[in-house]
């Protein structure tokens, strides 16, 4: 009987036959933390007794969520782990190196490893064909110490997509429409397995972008299979040793299969409070914002600059309406402003936040006053997450959130692209 | 064993965010701190109305959202000794067991704000002694998250067998 993805990846890992239903412990390639999960992995893992980590090389703390940092009790926390990174000898990527997932994905990750972060969006190397996943800082400890955890087999949702998008839609808009479709606990326990002739013809950074939003339906990982474009987006991060070609077995068996006609799609936004509250950004002409924030692991990369600055160039945010950049990582941000992104971003108004979370989660760099907007390229529109519950947060893509800071309304980005 | 306790009901959807804000993010190293803030933007009394034992009871995809430990964890120390929910986040359920606070899924439809429980966690059934009759059936716990249960949490385990153990 053919296997999944998972269950490809997870009977390398565990040196046994791995089948959906089964409980399996397996090698960890990669452990992490952010500097939210991190300090208390750090007190756990030494309250055990522990010193050493099993593996420093494939252990990474990231200081990304408060950076720099807002306030002292944060800038100790900082001390914290840079003091654990010291004396243990992991991988340490400093305040301003940008959003842990970006980082897994540009410098970290590879195809058939088994990753697991202490952050929900690690799911993200799910694009690079990793069986990547968000645990608790409990987890996390004892994977850095011991190098291993145990992991039960997912049943697989296998997703089919095929056609071409619209011009102005594109990956969030699939994830969004998706999302919307089987419900934010629509895959609980489950993998997406992406395929079809769009998957395929798909770039990278849109497959991230997917990957990253498999938990907002519940699902333990969002996988896709890696071929000569990851082959290509290793070779340009400089480890193209990494590679492996890694696909499903035709006689696979799924759970469910969903199939998705992109050239269907229009662009999507998800409404407050959920992020399965999906209607398109045309329905909701009108509805005003305050801010638009075009960021984060979602949607931080050069690639997303680049589609905002083409919507933007030449006119002006609406004056109403604050617009927030924050490039996912330095890298990104280098990229945005070789090609010249950022100075018509700037000159189109906008505000620029160091590369990492920044207004993402609420703790700074764009929390919403009483009563305000927003339309964010983030994954999240849960009530209060952008730091005040007397808010509301409106999930789309880059191209919708660049032609709403124009209008200081939620427009249809084809108006202007 | 069989737990006794006060039901402190909520609906659905309830999330990491709601559990604990983001905003007190920089509390997240002075627990007592933070515990103070567990749910107050969906139910501010409950820090103050919960007592040791009591059951937190909701309604579906309870916890969805981030992967902070600091959620189950803020609940454990307000006193609650289960959380009974129509279905919880994956990372949420997998973090409260290794924490050693047992979540247990079943129709809690029927359950009310502020009645009396009691729940055989190794029988897998919670009655309602104002309500004779009215017995709820939970859905099983998988073995290698019962055995951590068993030891009080992933922590007393691993002391314990220096290993995962299947
Ligand atoms: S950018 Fe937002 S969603 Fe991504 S890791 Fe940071 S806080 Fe989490």
């Amino acid at each position: 009987m053919g296997k999944t993805l998972s269950e490809k990846i997870l009977t390398s890992k565990s040196g046994g036959e791995a089948r959906a239903g089964d409980i399996v412990i397996v090698q960890v390639d990669l452990a992490f933390v952010q500097d939210g999960t991190g300090p208390l992995a750090v007190r756990v893992f030494e309250s055990s007794g522990f010193q050493q980590v099993a593996n420093p090389n494939g252990t990474a703390l990231f200081l990304d969520h408060a950076a720099p940092s807002p306030a002292r009790e944060l800038s100790n926390d900082h001390i914290l782990l840079r003091n654990f990174a010291r004396r243990t000898g992991v991988r340490l990527y400093e305040v301003g190196d940008g959003v842990c997932h970006q980082l897994v994905a540009e410098s970290l990750a590879g195809p058939g490893e088994v990753i697991v972060g202490a952050d929900s969006h690690t799911v993200t190397a799910g694009g690079l064909a990793a069986f990547a996943t968000g645990m608790g800082s409990t987890d996390i400890a004892m994977a850095m110490a011991l190098g291993k955890t145990w992991l039960r087999v997912p049943e697989t949702f296998r997703i089919e997509v095929s056609g071409t998008f619209q011009r102005s839609v594109a990956a969030k808009d699939l994830i969004l429409y998706l999302i919307g479709l089987i419900g934010a606990d629509g895959a609980t326990y489950k993998a997406l397995e992406f395929g079809g002739e769009t998957v395929d013809r798909m770039a990278m950074p849109d497959r991230l972008t997917i990957a990253n939003m498999a938990i907002e339906a519940g699902a333990k990982v969002g996988l896709f299979p890696s071929d000569e474009t990851t082959r290509q987006y290793l070779g340009t991060m400089g480890r193209e040793d990494k590679y492996l070609q890694l696909a499903a077995d035709p006689g696979a068996v799924y759970e469910r299969t969903v199939g998705i006609d992109a050239s269907t799609l229009e662009p999507q936004v998800s409404c407050p409070h959920t992020v399965d509250n999906t209607a398109t950004a045309a329905q909701l002409k009108g509805t005003r914002v305050q801010q638009a924030f075009i960021g984060t692991c979602t949607n931080g990369r050069v690639e997303d600059m680049a589609i905002a600055a083409a919507i933007l160039k030449g006119r002006k945010r609406h004056p109403d309406t604050r617009l927030i950049i924050a490039p996912a990582s330095r890298d990104a941000l280098q990229k945005a402003i070789a090609a010249g992104h950022i100075q018509v971003l700037l000159e189109a108004g906008a505000i620029l936040d160091p590369a990492g979370c920044a207004a993402c989660v609420g703790i700074h760099q764009g929390v919403l006053g009483d009563g305000e907007a927003c339309i964010s390229t983030a994954n999240r529109n849960f009530h209060g997450r952008m730091g005040n519950p007397d808010s509301y947060i409106y999930l789309a893509s880059p191209a919708t959130a660049a032609a709403s800071a124009i209008t200081g309304e939620i427009t249809d980005p084809r108006e202007f692209l | 064993m069989i737990l006794k306790g006060k039901v402190y009901k909520l609906g659905d959807d309830i999330s990491t965010d709601h559990i604990i804000p983001g905003r007190w993010f920089h509390l997240r190293s002075n627990l007592p701190e933070l515990a103070k803030h567990v749910l107050e933007d969906v139910a501010p009394d409950f820090a103050s109305t919960v007592k040791p034992g009591d059951f937190l009871v909701a309604g579906k995809n309870f916890g969805l959202g981030s992967s902070r430990e600091h959620a189950p964890l803020v609940i454990k120390m307000a006193g609650i000794s289960a959380i009974v929910v129509e279905s919880a986040a994956r990372i949420f359920f997998r973090n409260a067991i290794n924490l050693g606070v047992p979540v247990l899924m079943c129709d809690t439809s029927r359950i009310m704000h502020g009645e009396e429980l009691e729940i055989d966690l190794a029988g897998g059934v919670i009655d309602s002694p104002a309500r004779p009759g009215e017995r709820i059936t939970f859905g099983r716990i998988p073995e290698v998250m019962l055995r951590i249960l068993d030891e009080g949490g992933l922590v007393p385990y691993i002391s314990k067998y220096g290993d995962f153990k299947l």
